[in-house]
């Protein structure tokens, strides 16, 4: 059966050489934000993976995150990682729909059962089951069946990982995220609205590689991508350092490229890859773009008081985002970013010894 | 050459993470390592903030070397010695030419260089096929 078929075999078998191979291994693990180091662990453990079948639930969600991996900037790579599963059910980009969509899922998760992948976008509305249906199915009950059969679930979004938008107050549909509902399998959370693509195909390159979730933060975040704030990692951190603030969108400061901190950049309580991942093909970020971070990967951002107000100036968030930001500062003068590159370095050696 | 209009000149001080620095420091570890212990070490740029204009910064700073390599597989790979003998870039670009990845190599010769074992398996039997016997030697 062809998922049966090893990813190297499958490589080769679409003209890919060995050494296309290595490249793809090593772009991979850059994708997973593990050191170079292992590239030979990733390549002897992609030879052996089986294409895993991957079952994508779309709930109340704005197919954002799907376009997001779409229209990724590394076709290739997430051509080959989407290649290396069976994507077996996912309604917006499958060519099936209706009574045959649902048999593929049906058919898939039977030959499949206890071992597929399960990819959850968006927010499961409790309020009323008509709220948010598949082919007549609501979502409680479609992700209730699904799940129950899935190795793994991964909750792509801030919808599916916190409940995002639909959740925000009054949260009219009484949405709540998989982990509400999910109780009993490894679990993962990719928040971000919508998540870098990069971050979702690393967590599927992950699970190929090893056969398991990758390590995660107390918000079920892997910490590859989640391990550092977006302010540990800006590159106008030195500006803020220096007190340096811009305090309009036109004024000199924000000209002059300095820290968004007063115009409500909430980079210091955000996890998340941006700063070093970027957007758009790779262009920038939207702290390079002049805006301020929304903190679109943290729960509740859309409740957080106001985009464009300072943390200082929020109740609650502001005191935790200071103490956050105060401790840091101590690693000036050596490069913050620096360092915790070199701490989450010291965090991943630990991965790469439980590899071996 | 056009005069610039009347627009007040922008002045905007290169912005500064404090990466470079310890970056070279860093290769120049790496280097002598290589050269000590003979161990090769790969460092992924990409998990490295750095500002607009300092990835042109470390470009001047690394400078070139003698060999220059461009590989197909799975896209263009170029290779770039630096000026410093053993310190290599290495830019992963995809079919259509966006950059997927890049790495400095401290390694006498690239990772993705060496010819591999299972494919010269492969150029043997196709060589002894083209020549149409078992054992093209005798
Ligand atoms: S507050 Fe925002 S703009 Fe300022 S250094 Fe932190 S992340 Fe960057």
């Amino acid at each position: 059966m062809k998922k049966e078929t090893t990813l190297a075999e499958l490589l080769r078998q679409q003209g890919v050489s060995r050494r296309g191979f290595l490249k793809f291994c090593s772009i991979t693990a850059s994708l997973m934000a593990l050191p170079p180091s292992m590239v030979p662990a990733i390549a002897r453990a992609l030879e052996q993976a089986r294409r895993p079948s991957v079952i994508w639930l779309s709930f109340q969600e704005c197919t954002g995150c799907t376009e997001s991996m779409t229209r990724s900037h590394a076709p290739t790579v997430e051509n080959l990682i989407l290649t290396a599963v069976s994507l077996d059910y996912h309604h917006t980009l499958q060519a099936a729909s209706g009574s045959h969509a649902e048999e593929a899922r049906k058919v898939a998760m039977k030959e499949n059962w206890g071992k597929y992948l399960l990819v959850v976008d968006g927010s499961i509305p409790l309020g009323n089951p008509g709220f948010s249906t598949i082919a007549g199915i609501p979502n409680l009950e479609m992700l209730q069946e699904v799940a129950e059969g899935a190795a793994a679930v991964i909750a792509v979004g801030t919808c599916a990982a916190y409940g995002g938008l639909p959740h925000a107050a009054p949260n009219p549909t009484g949405a709540v995220p998989v982990s509400d509902i999910v109780k009993d399998k490894p679990l993962v959370n990719v928040p971000g609205c919508p998540p870098i693509p990069v971050v979702i195909t690393g967590v599927l390159a992950h699970f190929l590689t090893f056969g398991r979730l990758p390590e995660l933060d107390g918000l079920g975040r892997p910490l590859a991508f989640y391990g550092n704030s977006i302010h540990d990692r800006c590159y106008r951190r030195p500006f803020y350092e220096r007190g340096q603030f811009a305090e309009s969108f036109d004024d000199e400061g924000a000209r002059k490229g300095w820290c968004l901190y007063r115009l409500g950049c909430k980079g210091p309580i955000t996890y998340n890859a941006c700063a070093t991942t970027k957007w758009n093909d790779g262009t920038s970020f939207p702290i390079e773009s002049g805006h301020g971070c929304l903190g679109c990967s943290q729960p509740d951002f859309w409740d957080g008081g106001g985009f464009y107000e300072p943390l200082s100036r929020l109740p609650g968030g502001g005191t935790a985002g200071l103490a956050a930001a105060a401790g840091a500062g101590v690693a000036i003068g050596l490069g913050a970013s620096w360092l915790a590159r070199q701490r989450q370095l010291k965090a991943r050696g630990q991965a790469e010894e439980d590899s071996r | 050459m056009m005069k610039s209009a009347s627009l007040p000149p922008v002045e905007i001080p290169p912005p500064d993470t404090g990466n470079l620095h310890p970056l070279l420091h860093e290769i120049r570890h790496a280097l002598a390592r290589l050269l000590e212990e003979g161990e090769p070490t790969i460092i992924d740029l990409r998990a490295l903030p750095l500002a607009p204009g300092e990835e042109r910064r470390l470009e001047e700073a690394l400078g070139e070397g003698e060999v220059e390599i461009t590989l197909q597989a799975l896209g263009t790979t170029r290779i770039t010695e630096t000026r410093y003998s053993g310190v290599w870039r290495v830019v992963h670009l995809d079919a259509n030419g966006e950059v997927l990845g890049k790495t400095i190599e401290i390694t006498t010769v690239p990772t993705l260089l060496p010819a591999q074992p299972g494919e010269m398996a492969r150029a043997l039997e196709e060589l002894e096929g083209a020549l149409g016997s078992e054992d093209p030697g005798e």
